[in-house]
């Protein structure tokens, strides 16, 4: 496993509730995990607690069999590349420049950036088919581009694993299915990736498995067809809906309307 | 970097020096530059060896020192208005140098001492009122707990200053405003002493200041880390500004003008912005200095107005060009 949590419960502040409660996860190599549930169900927070970012109070983060905190930030960002959900340049680089940031892990204070970090920027460059905009100003970029850019420069971190949080919000239909496809053909060649989504659907088509979390805790985890149950995802999301398999068996998700006749109160 | 823009800002800088060496109460061509500071002969030889060459290189010094702590905090906040002074740090170092002089304490030592002290007082306040706040060091508090800091030592240095004999509020009055009238090779080995180690740490982090503007969790990811990036930034741009306070009093807008118009000339990467912002916020006060003390002469205006009345129109400028 590259990735992986161990029933563990997160707390914010001391007497608030517990953010997560017994969640278990584990990603590991060629393999696709989408994290899905509604807003405030703890996504954000597993993401977090995989990364070391906020301390555990129950179980255990591991990251490649070590426990997360006992790894450098360095050397972390060595293993696993992360697309957070927001990011705005306050300094406008160009998309090289931004790229070759991603090597930052792998250089010493004042080392110029060598072949082999060339090479890595490079490698991610054409991976994310974004060659062609290097000389541009991450501020002239449209949302897809910019989204492709930040994979890049987590691809040039030459990680393990890629962590996406809600990488596709506002973008439009064919930007996030070129993303999704990215995303899937890395997985493919070898990286272990988790997604955070809002999109049951596409998470239904390109995820190996997919983790249901409601305030705080697992639904269901499994496959795409195990978790995506129309009575679980109508009472979770609270709004009622139909499920019917799409050609190549993966679950679809339609949510209904009143006048729908299939429409079964939750 | 590119080259002939490399080019022009090595002839600005030489030109700068020169210029600085040159102008003055008393003109002096360049060959009495040249016997002056290698022979030390000529008419000129002393006003250049005493006076005005280690002017020149302190305000060299300073205004590349402000302009760096300018560069560093505008990454840390994220935010290219950011200045040192925003830190309390001037009303700091101002509060502890009126102390100084309106109790007429001796010696050349006391007056910068006591800046020291008060910046660093105000910088130890602004750090602990921000930590109390969040448990991070938030670039929001931060600002904010400064702005109030330094409302605090304003209103101290105002009552201090109102409560003190004619002579006492002149003599804090032209300190706060600041200016090279003073320097010596005494005050240039004082500052160099504290200014050295913040600056080589600066420079060492370059690449974390890159990271730091992308804001934390992207710095986080890529393998910085944030917290301790932070505090480094915040103690040199401290120490870096109360030396600053307490060499040639308040001069400012060099930390807010010169890292703006260095980003707009060259790539924001701060391996670049941080050389060629000392070199040019050095060349800045240089100016500055020369200007304040040949328009009304034989008196001298404060560089810190200098700077003000430079830089607020050139800030102008900058701002309209850099809108779209």
């Amino acid at each position: 496993m590259i990735l992986e949590a161990r029933s563990i419960a997160v707390r914010y502040r001391p007497n608030s509730p517990l953010a997560l409660d017994d969640v278990s996860c584990q990603v590991g190599a060629s393999e696709l995990v989408a994290v899905v549930g509604p807003n405030g169900s703890g996504k954000t927070t597993l993401l977090r607690a995989l990364l070391g970012l906020v301390p555990v109070e129950r179980g255990s983060v591991l990251v490649e069999g070590r426990p997360v905190s006992r790894w450098s930030r360095r050397l972390l960002a060595q293993t696993v590349g992360v697309v957070g959900q927001h990011e705005e340049a306050a300094f406008p680089l160009s998309v090289a420049e931004t790229v070759m940031l991603g090597r930052y892990a792998y250089l010493g204070p004042l080392a110029a950036p060598g072949p082999r970090d060339r090479a890595a920027v490079q490698n991610a460059l054409e991976q994310c088919d974004i060659v062609a905009l290097s000389e541009r100003q991450v501020d002239s970029l449209s949302g897809g581009e910019w989204k492709r850019v930040r994979v890049a420069r987590a691809l040039a971190q030459e990680p393990r694993a890629l962590v996406l949080d809600e990488p596709t919000a506002s973008l439009d239909v064919r930007h996030e299915m070129e993303l999704f496809e990215l995303v899937a053909q890395l997985v493919a060649g070898g990286l272990a990736g988790l997604v955070i989504t809002h999109h049951l659907n596409l998470a239904a088509r390109f995820a190996h498995r997919m983790l249901l979390l409601e305030r705080g805790a697992v639904v269901a985890v499994g496959s795409p067809v195990e978790v995506l149950k129309p009575d679980v995802i109508s009472r979770v999301f609270q709004w009622p809906v139909s499920v019917s398999p799409w050609s190549d068996g993966s679950p679809q998700v339609i949510p209904l309307r009143p006048s729908d006749p299939t429409r079964t109160t939750p | 970097m590119s080259a002939p823009r490399l080019g022009v800002l090595a002839v600005v800088v030489v030109g700068c020096l020169l210029l600085g060496l040159s102008a003055g109460s008393v003109a002096l061509p360049p060959r009495q530059i040249w016997s002056g500071l290698w022979h030390g002969q000529g008419e000129g030889a002393v006003i250049i060896r005493e006076l005005r060459a280690p002017r020149v290189a302190l305000a060299f010094l300073v205004g590349g020192s402000l302009g760096i702590s300018g560069a560093a905090l505008q990454a840390m906040i994220r935010n290219p208005l950011a200045e040192p002074y925003l830190l309390g740090l001037s009303s700091g170092a101002g509060l502890g140098a009126v102390i100084a002089i309106t109790s007429r304490a001796a010696g050349p030592w006391a007056v910068p001492l006591a800046a020291f002290i008060g910046a660093l007082a105000a910088v130890a306040l602004v750090y602990r009122l921000s930590l109390v706040s969040g448990r991070r060091l938030d670039p929001h508090v931060l600002l904010l707990s400064g702005v109030v800091v330094g409302a605090f030592a304003g209103a101290l240095m105002s009552a201090i200053m109102v409560l003190s004999d004619a002579p006492g509020v002149r003599n804090a009055f032209l300190w706060l405003l600041g200016g090279f009238g003073g320097a010596s090779w005494q005050a240039l080995a004082v500052f160099s002493a504290y200014a050295a180690i913040p600056l080589v740490a600066l420079f060492l982090h370059a690449r974390s200041l890159d990271l730091i503007a992308l804001g934390d969790e992207a710095a986080h990811h890529l393998g910085a880390d944030v917290d301790r990036i932070r505090r480094l930034v915040y103690v040199c741009t401290a120490l870096l500004t109360a030396a600053s306070v307490a060499t040639c009093g308040i001069v400012g807008f060099v930390g807010l003008v010169v890292p703006h118009a260095v980003r707009t000339v060259f790539r924001p990467l701060h391996q670049t912005v941080l050389p060629v912002v000392f070199l040019t916020g050095g060349c800045f006060l240089v100016l500055a200095d020369i200007v304040s003390r040949t328009v009304v002469r034989p008196l001298e205006l404060p560089v810190g107005v200098v700077t003000a009345l430079i830089g607020v129109p050139l800030f102008a400028v900058l701002l309209r060009r850099s809108l779209p």
